[in-house]
């Protein structure tokens, strides 16, 4: 019980100082927009063409405009040295961790979000018909992008280039999820239901985040302290 | 005399330097302990270990009996490093409430208020840290360090780039926590007013421990004593 509400502490305090200085919202919404109306130039969307590829553009978006809110997740310690006083509270740094991920999670589902009324309106695709399962494989796939960029986003926080090596380290690894997400998204967006069809890739989301934070959650502390 | 320190053979190496080297000492619950070096020397190194922010390499640290890490005694230890540890974005309040949540106070908004009376930074409660001045940010760091009433307090150089007013604060905290029995141990390089306050001395030399044992009279006179006398040269 203790351990959840640390964990709620610091990822209200998170959201709180980013609700302050709405820093990597805006910038992340605004970089989002920028490539969506760039796509909606570069690729002319008709029907046929959405069919195949709407599912692969919107996660795209997500995965480069959600590297910046993930930048700025461990990034915000260092001012001031923060982080040390974290660590040397008694809060466990699995807590620290997943506190961390829960912020990073809501600030990404809320521009995801906002990115998918974008993209109905620039790509004509309608999405609500769907929009049940469609939540559903958006909050898996977001989660997987969380987990993995809030480890990474710990890792990177002492480098200078960290703003460069961190989607350099995560978009190799979320491959997998990202595969999964893309076929689901698409398959959702042309109307079609979540079924036998297409569990296995649900499954393979499913599976990759409930290793991911059990492996963010056992490694942190080295990750953090050494 | 309770040990609430224990420190055995820590090494430390960054790549194959080894910034600390076969360092051992053990304190005594009550002690304020100066813990004097040259830059590079390796006390800072050292104070983060003891704050459980760094892993020896070798060895181990124990206070009161357990392993730095627990989460047990983390709450019983204060820090106060170099940088403030406060979140520009947040007010005064929010930064010391969080602390207080983090450390499992029931009554972390009333202890807040008490910190921020104590240190003066009451009429200053839901300004935005990022507006302070210099040394209400640096008051306001002091009153983050006590608001869990820590039993083991840690300073790396605590007086280091603070205002009269804050100095005087931390001043008359230190002198409280040194009655009430904490256990104190500063890094710092104003070896006068460190030695005035400490009941004991450790100075390290190369990532070595030159000097550990109480205050000597020789050092309170002449705070160089001991630089002479363990390191061959004067102070600087």
């Amino acid at each position: 019980m203790i351990f959840f509400r640390q964990c709620l502490t610091v990822a209200a305090k998170d959201l709180r100082a980013e609700w302050r200085t709405k820093e990597a919202l805006n910038a992340s919404l605004a970089f989002s927009t920028v490539i969506l109306v760039l796509f909606s130039f570069a690729l002319d969307p008709n029907p046929e063409m959405m069919q195949e590829f709407s599912g692969g553009l919107l996660w795209l978006v997500f995965l480069f405009a959600g590297a910046l809110v993930l930048n700025r997740s461990f990034a915000r310690e260092m001012q001031n040295d923060c982080l040390d006083a974290l660590l040397a509270s008694p809060v466990p740094p699995s807590g620290l961790f997943l506190g961390k991920a829960l912020a990073n999670y809501a600030l990404l589902m809320t521009l995801e979000l906002m990115c998918l009324v974008e993209f109905g309106v620039l790509f004509n695709v309608r999405w609500l018909g769907n929009i049940g399962p469609l939540l559903i494989v958006m909050a898996l796939g977001t989660w997987a992008l969380t987990v993995v960029g809030t480890i990474f986003s710990a890792l990177t926080v002492n480098l200078r280039l960290r703003e460069v090596m961190l989607p350099v380290l995560v978009y190799p690894m979320m491959v997998p999820p990202m595969m999964a997400a893309m076929i689901l998204t698409t398959s959702l967006l042309n109307g079609d239901p979540l079924g036998p069809g297409n569990i296995l890739w649900v499954r393979v989301l499913a599976g990759f985040d409930v290793i991911f934070t059990l492996l963010g959650v056992a490694f942190i502390d080295t990750v953090l302290v050494g | 005399m309770t040990t609430a320190l224990e420190i055995d053979a820590v090494w430390k190496y960054f790549g194959d330097y080894p910034a600390l080297r076969d360092v051992g000492f053990k304190i005594e619950a009550g002690s304020v302990v100066a813990l004097l070096g040259r830059n590079g020397a390796g006390k800072t190194t050292l104070l983060k270990i003891l704050a459980g922010l760094s892993k020896p390499s070798k060895g181990s640290v124990k206070i009161y009996g357990s392993e730095v890490r627990e989460e047990k005694t983390r709450r019983r230890i204060g820090v106060l490093g170099h940088g403030i540890s406060l979140y520009d974005e947040l007010t005064a309040t929010e930064n010391l409430v969080l602390f207080g949540k983090l450390y499992g106070l029931a009554d972390a908004e009333k202890r807040a208020h008490q910190w921020l009376e104590r240190t003066d930074l009451e009429r200053v409660r839901d300004g935005l840290v990022r507006e302070f001045s210099r040394g209400m940010r640096q008051r306001l760091a002091v009153a983050r360090t006590f608001i869990h009433d820590p039993e083991v307090l840690l300073f790396d150089e605590p007086f280091t780039s603070l205002d009269d007013r804050a100095i005087a604060v931390l001043q008359s905290l230190i002198a409280d926590a040194q009655k009430r029995g904490c256990t104190i141990v500063m890094s710092t390089h104003q070896l006068r007013e460190a030695i005035e306050l400490a009941t004991h001395v450790a100075l390290i030399r190369k990532g070595q421990l030159a000097y550990a044992g109480e205050r000597r009279p020789e050092m309170l006179g002449d705070p160089t004593w001991l630089y002479r006398t363990f390191e061959g040269d004067a102070a600087s």
